[in-house]
């Protein structure tokens, strides 16, 4: 149980980064706290949208769902259900995917590295371990 | 697992709070850093001496000077699409000499601070790496935000020193400079940008390279 709660922990946390960077795409904030990084430049970028619509929204959208996801499976109900574990490593392994895409884009066509996106490439790869983890053991029922 | 749902609910509102407070202490469209400046406040040319920043030969029998907005569009297709083919085929040989003018549109937002962010650059000697970071990555052109930042990372990205560079625009230290730019302009009958001209005669003819190679080829066989 303490893995999904984890999972729940995190995904909230991205989905904070990645609130972040597509208030910044839209225009409601003016300017990215960056420190070092070049994130204005990466996300001034054309790889910062896909299909028209801001990377950071997918990164809103995917975040939430597997937040959902991760507070569905500490439900009794569905503590048990492979299904949920299933969904997650799923959706994480999707996210883990598209995250390993945008930081190789970063690396090796931009030459930039945007530290919030770092942040949340962190952060999904984390929840894509702790969602296999989960898979492979998953919360045991309670009597 | 209460304990597990409050921490949840304060990392959210933290989190929450963070992003709210960061969306009222920087407003989406903050005044434009660099106001133009007034007509009639006289422009430094002559004191600073200084007319643009050249590519190419000394020697180069043909000479183009670019009148050009960092903000316009087709200043930015010139710059990505025709003049790569220029520079390696006119300039790199010798036969051409290339000569920037700024000319920021007062319609233009954000164009004398990307001016600014050139003559700043070119104060540490890279002035061309940053033109082409401007036009190279031209989306900040549509988007109608304050470039502050992403100017600041085509700095670090071109290997600017950057405490340097934030003094150089925090001051504003080229704003006569491009003024006198601009008055210099006016005055040879700029209109709008890009405008050329060759060996100081206005050129009206297309703006591609092609046109360019033929005009250079004439202009050196008329010379021989």
């Amino acid at each position: 149980m303490i893995r999904r709660q984890a999972i729940v922990l995190l995904a909230l946390v991205g989905l904070l980064v990645a609130t972040y960077l597509w208030l910044y795409k839209m225009g409601v904030l003016g300017e990215l706290q960056c420190g070092t990084g070049s994130c204005e430049a990466v996300q001034a970028s054309r790889y910062a949208e896909l299909l028209g619509i801001p990377v950071a929204f997918y990164g809103v959208a995917g975040y939430t769902a597997l937040m959902a996801l991760g507070l569905a499976g500490l439900q009794p109900t569905f503590a048990a259900d492979r299904r949920v574990g299933a969904l997650l490593a799923t959706l994480a392994t999707v996210g883990f995917a598209f995250s390993l895409y945008l930081t190789a884009i970063e690396l090796l066509v931009l030459h930039e590295i945007c530290r919030w996106c770092v942040a949340s490439a962190v952060i999904m790869t984390a929840i894509w371990v702790l969602s296999i983890v989960d898979l492979r053991h998953p919360p045991a029922t309670r009597p | 697992m209460k304990r597990f749902y409050l921490l949840l609910v304060a990392v959210a509102v933290i989190g929450g709070g963070a992003l709210w407070y960061g969306s009222q202490r920087s407003p989406a469209s903050p005044p434009p850093p660099l106001p133009p400046v007034p007509s009639t406040q006289p422009a430094v040319a002559a004191a600073d001496a200084f007319h643009g920043y050249t590519l190419g030969s000394d020697s180069a029998p043909i000479e183009v000077t670019e009148y050009s907005d960092f903000e316009c569009p087709f200043c930015a297709s010139f710059a990505t699409v025709q003049m790569p083919v220029i520079r390696e085929q006119l300039i790199a040989t010798g036969r051409l000499r290339w000569r920037f003018r700024d000319f920021p549109l007062p319609s233009h937002k954000y164009s004398r601070y990307a001016a600014m962010a050139a003559q700043c650059a070119g104060e540490q000697g890279k002035f061309w790496e940053m033109h082409d970071q401007l036009f190279n990555n031209h989306q900040w052109a549509q988007t109608g935000k304050n470039p502050r930042g992403l100017f600041r990372d085509f700095a670090r990205a071109i290997g600017l020193d950057l405490d340097k560079y934030d003094a150089c625009m925090d001051g504003q230290r080229y704003a006569a400079r491009i003024e006198a730019s601009v008055q210099e302009g006016e005055a040879v009958g700029v209109r709008g940008t890009p405008s050329f001209f060759v060996n100081g005669r206005p050129y009206t003819g297309r703006g591609t390279s092609d046109d360019f190679k033929a005009l250079v080829d004439s202009l050196i066989k008329k010379h021989k």
